[in-house]
């Protein structure tokens, strides 16, 4: 009787907690076959980077693992996907690195130095915008993508944010640590700003009413729109520019100059622009946008 | 270091909030938890029963479980703590109360059964036996695993930060972001935090222990 008792508490609990997790990660997108032609004979100076990975056959690269449509962890593969892992397939497979040989580690925001300073992986392409704190500590190459920082808001915008501006005596949910919650604290500090660890749980305190507004880069708000789509809507008017690069070993030039030469190649021949459609512009519906200049500083 | 000086206020202000969630939090457990024990010991089974229960579920939820279902689960059946603060407080208190409830429980059992038949012949009520004779002497029992409690409970006050809290933690997770180069000096200061409210209170607890323990 008691046992019985008990376990109808704990279903009660599991079905709450259940229905209340945001369906933003459910989404793993259905993609085509990655389209990355891993370069069978490459040759490498002796002594690169290059060489080395190329000599082992298989590379660590770090990226996140719950964004939609830049590096979401499909549970089916245990591989993550979008346009993150796409762009760093297109490097390993330069590298004569096959996808099936690269080991995917996950690199949240607070982790990506540390993991590139010490070696745990061998590049991080993870939303990871370029920075001149940053640079002291990483090299970057790229950037591959200039994301912005926008405003997500309860479906028909029942408030009329447009702008940064009108944020002001509104709570407005951002993730600890990040770009875009300092961007609010220092640039818009009348905002009330609520920071959790995940963007999962701002977009469920904006299904709860609890924030009027969400803020981050506009391709990570696109990813939760896409899985609430009733509830959500995007203001679509960006605010700041976020370089995406990718993160490399400080000091090491030669294989910055190599992946900045993968980038600037892959959007010469269309690689880049096939990447975006089968993965992030999939979820926004956009066409893949104008790459950006590579910065060789 | 010119680095921590410009955040001080930033280190400062979490340190209280962690500080005031350990504290709250630790008297909130620290009542529930003895009421708890309490029932667990009384006489009526329901009681009992319910106090069982409640330490069952809590002891072998997660905490951060705990802390999910009071910041977002209550809300489908349209209830809403009235801050975050108050949500973390709740949620380490509901926790820590049912390791309380334990610690003090084995403290009861070390009380001689002589003494509470003693003071039940003697008159007392089952209230006041409790309060008059078995739990001083419980509560002297059990400094130690108390103590272990309250240190457990300084640390876990770490999850607020993953829900809306700027604690210690949530510092951490905003310096080490915005100062990618000083990530060193970041956690050291992080770390001392957490040590100035836990070391102390480990040397509090044993002198507490030295001063107070039944030898039997």
């Amino acid at each position: 009787m008691r046992s019985t008792r008990r376990f109808a508490a704990f279903a009660a609990l599991g079905l709450t907690l259940a229905a209340c997790s945001s369906e933003a990660g459910s989404q793993a997108a259905d993609q085509a076959e990655s389209t990355a032609e891993v370069q069978e004979d490459v040759s490498f100076d002796a002594g690169t980077t290059m060489a080395e990975l190329n000599e082992a056959g298989s590379i660590t690269i770090g990226t996140k693992f719950d964004q939609p449509g830049f590096g979401l962890l499909n549970p089916q593969s245990g591989d993550p996907e979008g346009f993150d892992v796409e762009i760093a397939k297109l490097v390993a497979a330069e590298l004569g690195i096959a996808e099936g040989d690269i080991n995917w580690t996950e690199t949240v925001s607070a982790n990506r130095e540390p993991f590139i300073q010490n070696g745990q992986v061998d590049m991080v392409v993870a939303t990871y915008t370029i920075n001149d704190a940053r640079k002291q500590v990483v090299d970057f190459a790229g950037p591959y993508y200039v994301a912005g920082q926008d405003i997500m808001v309860a479906a028909g915008n029942p408030e009329g944010i447009e702008g940064p501006e009108d944020l002001a005596g509104k709570s407005v949910c951002s993730v600890e640590g990040s770009t875009p919650a300092q961007n609010i604290r220092d640039n818009y500090p009348e905002a009330q700003l609520v920071t959790y660890d995940v963007y999962s749980k701002c977009a469920d305190d904006l299904a709860n009413g609890n924030v009027q507004a969400v803020t981050t880069d506009n391709v990570i708000l696109t990813g939760l729109v896409a899985g609430n789509p009733e509830g959500f809507e995007l203001v679509g008017n960006p605010f700041t520019e976020e370089p995406y690069g990718i993160g490399l070993q400080l000091g090491d030039t030669e294989f910055r100059d190599f992946v900045n030469t993968v980038l600037e190649e892959s959007f010469e021949d269309g690689r880049w622009a096939d990447a975006w459609d089968r993965t992030a512009g999939r979820i926004t519906g956009e066409e893949a946008p104008e790459p950006p200049m590579v910065d060789r500083y | 270091m010119q680095f921590l000086s410009d955040n001080a206020d930033l280190l400062w202000s979490a340190f209280l909030t962690t500080l005031s969630l350990a504290v709250v939090s630790g008297v909130c457990a620290l009542v529930l938890g003895t009421v708890l024990a309490a029932m667990r010991v009384s006489p009526v089974a329901p009681l009992r029963g319910l106090a069982t229960f409640y330490v069952e579920v809590f002891r072998n939820t997660p905490l951060t479980v705990v802390f999910f279902f009071l910041a977002f689960g209550i809300v489908q059946i349209d209830l809403q703590f009235p801050s975050r603060f108050i949500t973390a407080v709740a949620a380490l208190s509901l926790y820590t109360a049912a390791f309380v409830c334990e610690a003090l429980r084995s403290g009861i059992n070390a009380v001689p059964p002589g003494q509470a038949e003693a003071a039940r012949a003697l008159g007392l009520t089952f209230g006041q036996s409790l309060r008059q004779v078995v739990l001083p002497q419980a509560f002297r029992t059990v400094v130690p695993p108390l103590g272990n409690v309250w240190i457990a409970l300084a640390k876990n006050t770490s999850i607020a930060a993953g829900f809306a809290v700027t604690d210690l933690t949530a510092a951490l997770q905003r310096l080490a972001n915005a100062n990618a180069d000083q990530l060193l000096a970041v956690f050291a200061a992080v770390v001392l935090g957490y040590l100035v409210i836990t070391l102390p209170s480990a040397w509090l607890i044993r002198a507490i222990e030295t001063r107070v323990a039944i030898v039997r």
